[in-house]
């Protein structure tokens, strides 16, 4: 990581340094800044700062004056545009000229204008856009009035003094100065900039600390710093004050223009980067200019274009040499001298012949190409935009294009790189269900709720009449309520109150909480354990009452409260008033009298107009006055009531209602876990550096003495916290981490009694937590430990010297920590969910049978990541999952070498080839043996296997290394999901860029947040989601979809048809213009290559821009290969554009044959039909150009899948009246004559069914012999619609497995998706029995799909569920022996060995819950013999759980003997297998299959 | 950029003044759910397998067969007689001619022919050039349609495209032009020898060989059609080969000048270098002679072209006309050749279809 960001500083000091000699010589390496308010700012001659740059910006390109010739110079970089206009004006030159010069002229002006007009509009969105930002308003220090005064962003100049307000937007980077926060601190919240949601703080520079109140005018120091750089996580610099002293400054002293003010009432600073040197505006370059594949691949057939037309040209310029040398000296009459009266010889004339022949076949070139494809573009992303089912009725907003010129790569792509929270996610943490000591609380009221927004979400709401008037801020009063909550009500009620900047203001202010969603804050208590508590606070409170000990509480009631106050105290969750500024509190109303003034309020808002602004003042006045009410007498409450120490006071924020307390967390689950504790009743109050206030049902407010914290590390995986304990009196650690680490330091107490009711709290947990996990909950265990005073005094000696060692310092509070954090005992578990968002699943489980492999880039932790790619179907319960965490270069070669032999090992030198690799591509790819061969899979050498890779942040940056990528690539790629967690935006665009430019191959980008940004920018397709986190990801991507789900329609319905249509429009372009300029072409040899043509110019011209791209253009935008429901449900269809099977090279040259097959045939037959006759050239040439459009036509009408009534129309009428049309004077009355003519009927009829006979068979025979899927796809949608489900739920399942789609269901489908489903309930089964009746207990109120699994009724004798297990454990076995002849087997699991370079690879381990479940339904003891081990480790890795099989590099060494053992085992004896249980920890060990093996988590 | 996120979703979202409070309707940006937008239209989707396509080209065989039979019938039974008279050949009377042409004698010689047919109806007589390439481009571009259309001004000043026909001692050409400065003035004439020996002049008519449009929309002498032409063009040069200016093509008024009919059709460019364009028709007198009828027949050539130097051939045709235009067999053997070709396919798809279609149809799905 350190590495990585050092050379990407260097790139940027570099860039820096570029940007500086650009910019003026005489500045040094430094900036200085001084205070404005020094200089006067009229004058401004003498203020140093004038030279930096001001806050405006401006990202549009053009101005009124520079439009022109900017715009004209940037088409003529393309180099079609270029050629056509020189081509325009060759034809001024007398000597060459073929056509009128004015007549050539046209289609280039028509085309640059065209493109011209599109350019202004995109100019002018941008305009307008900045023209906003400027705009904002700020608090900037006057000189002149002595106080700050409001003045748009645009007015900021770098060493103003500029006041900050909370949830205020910073419009510069700004040094922070001044904080109204005790501490000196000032929070802000950089979602915008990276999409870290959680805040982050500011501190005040180091001299300015002490000042209670900052006066702008005492401020006379000068600040040097670095110049403009785009590294947000750097600031180096130094203040000088007056007295020469020198403080230095930090990145933690700048807050970066873009973020946003959190929790901070007041903050003064000022300005050290401004407007397009801000640090968010250097990382934010412009958005590449992209350019579709299909358009690469177009460019190379144009450059073959003008290959052909090049040849042309010279054979015709030979042949007119030659024709001219035939005749000698002796010039015929109709060889007619050059206008000067000269004559000219053989060679001379045949180069101008060569310039005259380009402009006439100029036609070759398709100059209406790239219109057409522009407009079709155009058209294209109306229909997108059109599109109902894209629409998202939420947030009322359907798909963007922002990117008029990709939309056919939608259907090319290859690779989808995905951000994780908000994209997959909702971002949106709720606690679902917990467990404690040992008992599941299943919390059904809770999932009814969530089900109940979920609800909501489909149904639109119409409540907006009361609610839809107030602003967020009143949802935050009523959380409590647990009644019906609107959701992102705000946004959405302003947007209808109409008010822009009000709209603009509730976007901002719901932004104000992270994490506060009504749906993430109500939750609603599960009865029971609500009960418990309450009986629980009772006794205590009785029992303090009558000053009982505390212990004499039944342990089950003690572990539920210290549960809760675990969950409320242990963590980092600052509280604070919804409504700042806090202090506005001033006047009092009686509650009767406010509620009358709101009322009327209410009639007056009724009645005002629909104009915005003072609505939204009277909202916002009718809102302070709500708080009012509800402030108030708390205030009076607190006072009376609280038993709080008197310090409490010194805090106003927690002089407030409880209700309107609000949470501000650094990770979104921390804040889910206080709110749920809330919602019993346990609430967090109050947070100080010493103290931790919660308030208790029955007991009031406890204090709790807050001894230490120790934070959360992703090492640790857990926090604990350190209190006194205000009714016990004792010394109390509560940890709360991933359950895999907490699970290892849980030790039940050694008595008998307690222990063996412990360690049954263990297993139970345990279960639960696996089954949590199996519904992809985040699980967190809560642990407490209580420490004797002399446990905690000899602890808190070393803690104490680790804190104040100066050397090593981390190390030893890591070690401090882990040296406290042991012997803990357990609590209890919850479970929250990040909700995904609807349809991902679905809708990642579609896009891969699309054949696109999907990535995901997500910030977050590796257990979050895990989780969530598991609960969305991205990594499969069966799959294995190799994970890379190394902490150095060398760590992270030698495991991806180690990966990289393990792949091969299990499955490319495989004999036998995996049988689930192989059923993996059979699901995969479209199995028609047709297609296969041609498909990715097979071309590839690298296939992709059923594994998962999960890589750190710090791992990806030393496999980013230009050393390594090449062999992450190799393992990445061949494996079916890859998981890179936290994983910086510079990585995630890192490792696009190196899919993208290694791979070759297309990449989409898909996110929501800032982070992503660089990402999108980088790949093929950026998409953004519109939702959660601001709108950086919208503003940089292509597409911007409401929701993830929308992708699957995007891709493969949009996508499909974008791709195919322009292929075939593309295609049948060069096809038309090849086939009509080759008609000319021919007739060279019948007029002395003379470069005459038979066609009129006017034809000639516009037969390219106009009569024929026409209809071409209603197909390119209308023609439906496929519709969108059956594309939809064959994803495979997909592959057809993947694939590029619509326009592969090969299709040019045939397209090119064709058009000069055809072309002869349209030109010969009106030869020799009028050879020798008294035709005239254009009587001749009218007939030929008219055949040549029919036959064009008919084509069209080929290739063409749908035959839309309105193109029938538009085009037969179009193309029936456009001989006749457009007839100069020289053409007069031919084309009368010609509809006289039963020739010319006669040819109308045999030429364009002679020259189409070819094409019309091939594809007749196409059709029949080699269908490929698109045209059975087509085939389908001709079926009934009953008919056309049949088909497809058969051949869904076909694509699982090998078998034929009408041969009678084999009785077992050892290989395919079913038999895994059936496998499936049958462990759990098992487990259900071993944990009786309880399981019942858990039901789960949203139907999930192992619920339904379990429903069904599946006994553990079926036969062939023991066909298949039998069959599967061979396969293990098979592969467990090929590991064990593998020369590597040693390396696979090296880690931690003291030799190994690698030091800590800490792969992400779950424990085994199919073993665990089995040990649980019976003893504990039994010994488990090595053979029945393995075949534990095969059941183990069925998927009853997400985490089931983990590929661990992990130590030691251990030799792999049971395969061989295993080879004769009777496969029948698996089922007493499953009664056998042992002590796999000790022996688990030996197992051969290393990737399989269970983490010792049991004592 | 960075900052520019806030509000542009609701910028997107907004409509000023759209709704009020509570209860008023709610403007949303939902697409309209109509056909058309929704990319529903009507539509037939045809596939071409061996199936469905089989009829077609079974039909197309079935239709194209006779129609090609009858064409080749209808050419065949038009007459059509051609005679060579450049001359290239020693023994050719008009060798004499071919070979010492200049511009100021006039040669004449007289070619011999017999009919073994007699021709019945309207006999159209055309001359035809070879290796005329007419449709050169500096050639074809070499004229000035608004003078031949009898504008004054193009008359006096000849569009540049005539260059370098365009003035003749500092006179502008008229009509202008390579085009019209190499106009064909042979002059033949038909005579019928009777059995007897007797030479019988035939009556040609130079009426209505040129298109009526051209003579009457796009051709017209400056001045109005009853103005003295002498006059109208007495500012003008002939054409460097022609021997008598525009005005003394001919002695009738209404076909002198630029609507001459001779000039016209010459002045309609050939589309090949092979071409024949009309000279004369000879109308059919009565119903019981025909008009030409079986014997022997004089060519009397005024020759005056040269086309040696550009190794061209001169030919008199004479043929007669049907609907379907002169003799050409080929259109009858087109028709003949693609019906039959489409015909086979057809057979072929028949086939194929029988062997693979029924497999393809049964699980044409999933294969």
């Amino acid at each position: 990581m350190a590495r990585e960001t050092g050379e990407s500083g260097e790139t940027k000091s570099t860039k820096v340094k570029k940007h500086k000699r650009r910019k003026s010589k005489k500045e040094s390496k430094t900036r200085t800044v001084h205070a404005n308010i020094l200089y006067d700012h009229t004058k401004g001659g003498d203020n140093p700062n004038r030279h930096y740059a001001n806050n405006k910006i401006k990202t549009t390109k053009y101005t009124l004056l520079s439009f022109l010739p900017k715009n004209l110079f940037e088409q003529f970089h393309r180099f079609a545009n270029v050629y056509f206009v020189f081509i325009a004006l060759l034809n001024f030159v007398p000597v060459v000229n073929a056509f009128q010069p004015e007549l050539a002229l046209a289609p280039v002006v028509f085309i640059l204008s065209v493109t011209a007009i599109k350019d202004l509009w995109e100019d002018y969105r941008r305009h307008r856009s900045d023209k906003e930002i400027n705009h904002m308003d700020c608090l900037v220090y006057s000189r002149n009035e002595k106080q700050y005064v409001e003045k748009y962003w645009k007015e900021l100049r770098v060493g103003d003094f500029i006041r900050l307000r909370c949830n205020e937007i910073l419009p510069a980077d700004v040094l922070l100065l001044s904080s109204s926060d005790p501490d000196r601190l000032c929070h802000i919240e950089t979602a915008t900039l990276d999409g870290e949601t959680n805040l982050k703080q500011r501190q005040v520079v180091r001299s300015f600390i002490d000042l209670v109140s900052f006066d702008p005018f005492k401020y006379n120091s000068v600040i040097e710093c670095e110049k403009p750089n785009n590294d947000l996580n750097r600031f180096r610099g130094y203040i000088i004050h007056r007295s020469g002293r020198r403080d230095g400054l930090y990145k933690d002293n700048l807050l970066l223009r873009g973020c946003t003010i959190r929790n901070t009432e007041e903050a003064v600073g000022i300005v050290i980067y401004a407007g397009h040197e801000t640090k968010a505006m250097l990382n934010n370059n412009g958005p590449r200019y992209k350019r579709s594949k299909l358009e690469r691949q177009m460019n190379v057939d144009v450059f073959w274009c003008v290959v052909i037309l090049l040849v042309m040209c010279l054979f015709s310029a030979i042949g007119h040499g030659l024709w001219m040398f035939q005749y000698g000296d002796k010039r015929p009459v109709f060889d007619v001298l050059s206008p000067e009266g000269t004559d000219l010889s053989p060679v001379v004339s045949a180069i101008y012949l060569f310039l005259t022949m380009i402009i006439v076949f100029q036609v070759l070139i398709p100059i209406s190409l790239f219109v057409s494809i522009e407009i079709v573009k155009i058209c294209q992303v109306y229909f997108i935009h059109q599109d109902m089912e894209l629409y998202d009725e939420e947030t009322d907003s359907h798909l963007q294009c922002r990117a008029l010129n990709i939309t056919e790569d939608l259907g090319q792509m290859q690779y989808i790189f995905s951000d994780k929270t908000g994209t997959l996610t909702e971002n949106k943490m709720v606690f679902r269900r917990c467990t404690v000591a040992g008992v599941e609380y299943s919390h059904d009221a809770n999932a009814r709720r969530l089900a109940m927004y979920q609800e909501m979400d489909s149904e639109e709401e119409d409540c907006t009449s009361h609610g839809g008037t107030l602003p967020r801020r009143d949802s935050v009063t009523s959380h409590q309520s647990g009644k019906v909550v609107l959701r992102s009500q705000s946004t959405k009620s302003h947007r209808r109150t109409g008010s822009r900047a009000e709209a603009k203001r509730a976007s901002i202010l719901s932004k104000h909480t992270a994490f506060s969603s009504p749906m993430e804050k109500d939750i609603t208590p599960d009865p029971q354990l609500m009960d418990k508590v309450n009986e629980c606070s009772s006794q205590m409170e009785f029992m303090r009452f009558h000053s009982q000990p505390l212990n004499q509480i039944p342990p089950d009631l003690c572990d539920i409260f210290d549960f809760f106050i675990a969950l409320t105290i242990c963590n980092t969750v600052v509280v604070s008033s919804p409504n700042q500024p806090r202090q506005k509190v001033v006047v009092y109303y009686p509650p009767g009298q406010l509620g009358n003034f709101l009322e009327e309020l209410d009639e007056l808002l009724s009645k005002f107009p629909e104009d915005g602004t003072p609505l939204v003042l009277l909202c916002d006045f009718r809102l302070s006055l709500t708080n009012l009410q509800f402030n108030r007498p708390e205030h009076d409450l607190q006072h009376a009531f609280s038993p709080t120490p008197p310090n409490f006071e010194k805090t106003k924020a927690l002089a407030q209602d409880e209700c309107e307390l609000r949470y501000e967390a650094e990770s979104p689950d921390e804040a889910a876990l206080v709110y749920a504790a809330r919602a019993y009743k346990c609430a967090l109050v109050g947070r100080l550096p010493d103290q931790v206030t919660v308030e208790l049902p029955h007991l009031g407010k406890l204090s709790f003495e807050l001894l230490h914290t120790l934070g959360f590390d992703s090492t640790r995986k857990r926090m604990s916290v350190v209190v006194k304990h205000p009714l016990t009196e004792q010394i109390t650690v509560y940890s709360k981490g991933a359950d895999s680490v907490i699970m290892d330091l849980i030790r039940p107490a050694t008595d008998d009694c307690k222990g063996k009711r412990q360690r049954k709290i263990l297993y139970k947990t345990q279960n639960y937590l696996n089954l949590y996990a199996a519904d992809g909950l985040r699980t967190l265990c809560i642990a407490k430990k209580v420490l004797s005073k002399e446990e905690y005094a000899s602890w808190l000696q070393h803690h104490l010297e680790a804190e104040t060692a100066i050397q090593r310092r981390e190390e030893l509070l890591f070690e401090s920590a882990l040296r406290l954090e042991t012997n803990l005992q357990l609590l209890g578990a919850t479970g929250i969910e990040d909700r995904l968002q609807d349809g991902v699943p679905e809708t990642i489980a579609s896009l891969r049978k699309a054949g696109l492999q999907i990535w995901v880039l997500t910030g977050d932790k590796q257990e979050t990541a895990i989780n969530i790619a598991y609960a969305c179907k991205l990594l499969d319960p069966e799959e294995e999952i190799i994970t890379l965490n190394a902490d150095s270069q060398e760590a992270c070669a030698v495991l991806l070498e180690n990966s990289l032999h393990y792949i091969q090992a299990k499955f490319l030198c495989n004999p036998r080839p995996d049988p689930q690799a192989a059923r993996d591509y059979a699901g995969i790819h479209f199995s028609s043996p047709v297609c296969s061969p041609a498909s990715s899979g097979h071309s590839s050498p690298f296939l992709v296997h059923r594994l998962g890779l999960v890589i750190d942040g710090r791992t990806l940056a030393y496999a980013l290394d230009k050393s390594l990528e090449d062999k992450f690539l190799a393992v990445a790629r061949s494996c079916r999901s890859v998981l890179c967690c936290r994983s910086t935006p510079l990585q995630k665009s890192m490792v696009v860029k190196l899919v993208r430019n290694k791979l070759k191959v297309m990449t989409l980008a898909i996110g929501d947040g800032a982070n992503d940004v660089s990402m999108i920018q980088v790949a093929d397709v950026g998409v953004g989601i519109s939702g959660q986190e601001g709108m950086q990801a919208v503003m940089a991507s292509d597409f911007a979809l409401p929701r993830f789900r929308y992708l699957q329609k995007l891709l493969l319905v949009h996508g499909h048809w974008c791709y195919s249509r322009l292929a075939n429009m593309i295609l049948y372009f060069f096809y038309k213009n090849a086939m009509f300029v080759a008609l000319i072409f021919w007739y060279q040899f019948y007029c002395g290559f003379s470069g005459s043509a038979m066609v009129d110019q006017w034809y000639l011209i516009f037969f390219n821009l106009m009569f024929s791209a026409f209809p071409q253009l209603i197909t390119g935008t209308l023609d439906k290969d496929v519709s969108a429901e059956t594309l939809q449900e064959l994803p495979q269809l997909y592959m057809n554009g993947q694939n590029s099977e619509e326009y592969k090279p090969y299709m040019f040259w045939m397209n090119m044959i064709d058009a000069f097959y055809q072309s002869l045939i349209c030109f010969f037959i009106p030869y020799f039909a009028y050879v020798d006759s008294d035709v005239d050239l254009f009587t001749w040439g009218t007939p030929i150009t008219t055949l040549a459009l029919f036959t064009i036509l008919l084509h069209l009408g080929i290739e063409t899948k749908t035959w839309v009534t309105l193109f029938f129309t538009v085009a037969l009428c179009y193309n029936a009246s456009c001989p006749t049309c457009f007839s100069p004077s020289n053409t007069y009355w031919i084309m009368q004559k010609l509809l006289g003519d039963p020739i010319f009927y006669l040819l109308c009829v045999v030429t364009p069914i002679a020259a189409l006979l070819p094409r019309y068979f091939y594809r007749a025979c196409q059709g029949t012999l080699f269908p490929n899927p698109v045209h059975m796809g087509r085939q389908l949608d001709k079926l009934p619609v009953d008919m056309r489900r049949i088909f497809l739920s058969q051949s869904q399942m076909k694509l699982g497995s090998l078998g034929s789609l009408f041969a009678p269901r084999a009785p077992f489908f050892p290989l395919c998706g079913p038999f895994q489903k059936d496998y499936r309930p049958r462990v759990k089964q098992t487990h259900m029995s071993g944990t009786k009746q309880k399981e019942k207990a858990i039901a789960n109120p949203i139907p999930s799909k192992s619920m339904e699994m379990r429903d069904t009724p599946l006994s553990s004798k079926n036969s062939d569920n023991h066909i298949t297990l039998n069959f599967r454990m061979q396969e293990e076995v098979q592969s467990c022996r090929q590991g064990s002849d593998s020369p590597l087997p040693e390396n696979l699991h090296c880690v931690k060995e003291p030799s190994s370079p690698i030091t800590g690879t800490l792969p992400y381990t779950k424990d085994t819950p199919g073993s665990r479940t089995i040990l649980d339904s019976t003893g504990l003891e039994a010994p488990l013999s090595p053979t029945d081990l393995c075949q534990v480790e095969l059941l183990t890795s069925t998927p009853l759980l997400p985490q089931t099989e983990s590929m661990q590099l992990m130590s030691p060494p251990r030799s792999c003997f049971l395969g061989q053992k295993l080879d004769d085992e009777d496969h029948s004896n698996q089922k007493s297998l499953l009664k056998q249980a042992g002590d796999v920890d000790h022996t688990h060990s030996t197992s051969c299959l290393q990737e399989h093996s269970l983490k010792t988590t049991f004592l | 950029i960075m900052a520019s996120s806030y509000g542009a979703k609701e910028e997107d979202g907004h409509h000023p003044g759209s709704a009020g409070l509570g209860g008023a309707a709610i403007r949303t940006k939902k697409p309209d759910n109509t056909a058309f937008k929704q990319q529903r239209l009507p539509a037939w989707q045809p596939i071409l397998t061996a199936g469905t396509v089989l009829p077609a080209f079974f039909i197309i065989g079935l239709i194209f067969i006779p129609i090609g039979i009858g064409l080749y019938v209808t050419s065949n039974n038009i007459k059509e007689f051609e005679l060579d008279y450049t001359g290239t050949d020693m023994s050719s009377p008009c060798f004499n001619c071919s070979q010492s042409w200049n511009s100021t004698n006039t040669c004449k010689c007289e070619l011999f022919f017999s009919l073994d047919q007699p021709f019945e109806s309207n006999v159209f007589m055309y001359y035809g050039l070879s290796n005329f390439y007419q449709n050169h481009r500096r050639y074809v571009k070499s004229r000035d349609d608004s003078q031949l259309n009898g504008d004054e001004r193009s008359l006096k000043e000849p569009s540049k495209e005539c260059e370098p026909y365009r003035t003749n001692e500092n006179k502008p050409i008229a009509p202008c032009g390579a085009i019209a400065n190499s106009m064909f003035n042979d002059t033949l004439d038909l005579f019928y020898i009777d059995p007897n020996g007797k030479k019988r002049p035939i009556s040609l008519t130079k009426k209505g060989i040129a298109w009526w449009t051209d003579k009457h929309v796009k051709f017209r002498n400056p001045g109005g059609s009853n103005s003295n032409l002498t006059t109208v063009f007495k500012d003008t040069a002939k054409p460097v080969n022609w021997h008598k200016p525009v005005y003394e093509l001919d002695v009738d008024i209404e076909n002198n000048g630029f609507i001459n009919e001779d000039f016209i059709v010459w002045m309609r460019t050939a589309a090949l270098p092979t071409f024949r364009k009309l000279y004369r028709i000879i109308q059919k007198n009565n119903d019981m002679t025909p008009t030409l009828p079986r014997g022997n027949y004089s060519l009397a050539v005024t020759y005056n072209y040269p086309v040696r130097s550009f190794e061209g051939r001169k030919r008199m045709i004479l043929s007669t006309i049907s609907w379907m235009g002169g003799k050409n067999p080929f259109l009858g053997i087109a028709y003949i050749t693609v019906g039959s070709i489409c015909f086979f396919l057809g057979v072929v798809l028949l086939f194929i279809h029988h062997k693979y279609g029924n497999r393809n149809n049964s699980s044409d799905i999933a294969s």
